[in-house]
């Protein structure tokens, strides 16, 4: 973990006033210490994307929380996926073959 | 790998200005741009290349270098990332912390709803006998009911609703597990619970520590000085209580049993902080004996505080 100074030395062409309305705008979330805060290696990660999506990408301040919030869907579906599949993972090979050639037919590739 | 010519990359032409290289990067890098495409290695290959390829034409020394043949393609790629990617950790357990929630603060879904999900999809619908998911609620108790005890109506549907016993001295965060009142099962598997949040609203003058109550007591300059009975509220309703004399701001009595009651039976304490209050408006006649007094009766309620 580390603080904002490190932060700001780590990631180039970021200020710190935007950072901190993104801190406050909840778009980044560290941990709050007693003087300032913490960034875990996920918020750094995080702020990276934001700079990427900010100066490549073009997207302004007002769509930015529209993607963040895609974005956090789409992530939170595909923990989910990976939970669902280390779950299948961990069945009878057998029950894994039955799920694979149901999801087959849904996905319509075996039909016709 | 053979880096291909920068200008083939982002789809320009020898001679294109800047404003049309950084326009051919950005619509590029939207598509491409790793995080947005979680999952394909080919996004990311390909985002590179055209990070890549930025990189030369975007600066006007190494695309005139470039032009003159001094550099090629690859030599001035941009060195391999040395930092971990979003998707890297939003794939994961870290990841978490930005999970997406619902408007007005719901519990986010939990894997039950993907089952749910799973089951409802589609087609024809499987024969697999499925538990129902589990639903949350959070339901606001007042501080009282808290306490002693209640039960509330917990509306879960508008047209259903559900009468919710509030277990006594029940703590704020406590959550509540009903059993079969979730999600109705898939193929008659059993149905899911509901899972209530308790959230305990503030009381205006009681302060509730683990099963003590606390509370702060008005009294008046008579009763402060003389001591005399007076009333004071408790949960459970007021109780007579003895002030002794010479009763200062700040002192505690202790009313035993009157906190909240346990489990087990015993009880928390109720803690009475006494605060003398001076009569509303001046008072003259109190101001004037005083005057007469004060002189007579110099007291330092301040001594030690001299730094």
């Amino acid at each position: 973990m580390i603080g904002i100074d490190a932060v700001m030395q780590l990631i180039a062409g970021l200020r710190e006033a935007e950072l901190r309305h993104w801190i406050e705008e909840r778009w980044v979330r560290p941990e709050p210490a007693s003087e300032g805060y913490l960034f875990h290696e996920v918020d750094v990660a995080r702020i990276r994307l934001i700079v990427d999506l900010r100066r490549d990408l073009a997207i302004d301040e007002e769509a930015l929380p529209v993607v963040l919030q895609l974005l956090d869907q789409v992530y939170a579906l595909r923990r989910r996926l990976r939970a669902m599949s280390e779950a299948l993972d961990a069945q009878a090979p057998e029950v894994r073959e039955a799920v694979r050639a149901r999801l087959l037919r849904f996905t319509g590739e075996d039909e016709g | 790998m053979a880096s291909r010519n920068p200008y083939e990359v982002l789809g320009v032409k020898k001679d294109a200005s800047e404003e049309q290289i950084r326009s051919a990067y950005r619509k590029l890098a939207k598509r491409y741009h790793p995080d947005l495409n979680p999952g394909n290695k080919e996004a990311e290959a390909r985002f590179k290349e055209i990070s890549g390829a930025n990189g030369i034409l975007s600066d006007k020394d190494k695309r005139a270098r470039f032009d003159r043949g001094e550099i090629d393609a690859s030599g001035a790629e941009r060195p391999e990332q040395a930092y971990s990617r979003y998707r890297g950790f939003a794939e994961g357990a870290p990841g978490e912390k930005y999970e997406y929630h619902s408007a007005e603060g719901m519990a986010p879904e939990d894997l039950d709803d993907l089952f749910a999900f799973f089951g409802r999809g589609g087609r024809g619908g499987g024969t697999m006998r499925m538990r129902g998911a589990d639903q949350h609620y959070s339901l606001t108790v007042d501080f009282l009911a808290a306490i002693n005890g209640a039960r509330q109506r917990l509306n879960l549907a508008p047209d259903r609703s559900l009468d919710v016993t509030i277990p006594p001295g029940v703590r704020d965060g406590k959550v509540l597990r009903l059993q079969g009142q979730g999600s109705s099962g898939i193929n008659e598997g059993p149905a899911g619970d509901a899972l209530i949040e308790i959230h305990v609203a503030p009381h205006p003058f009681f302060r509730r520590e683990g099963d003590d109550i606390h509370l702060d007591l008005p009294v008046t300059l008579g009763e402060a000085v003389l001591g005399g009975k007076v009333m004071a509220p408790t949960p459970s309703g007021p109780v007579t209580m003895t002030i002794p004399a010479n009763s200062n701001t700040g002192r505690v009595l202790r009313l035993k049993g009157k906190g909240v009651k346990r489990p087990d039976g015993k009880s928390g304490d109720e803690y009475v902080t006494l605060k003398v209050m001076l009569p509303e408006s001046g008072d003259a006649e109190l101001a004037n004996f005083v005057r007469e007094w004060a002189p007579r009766h110099a007291y330092d309620p301040r001594r030690g505080m001299t730094p």
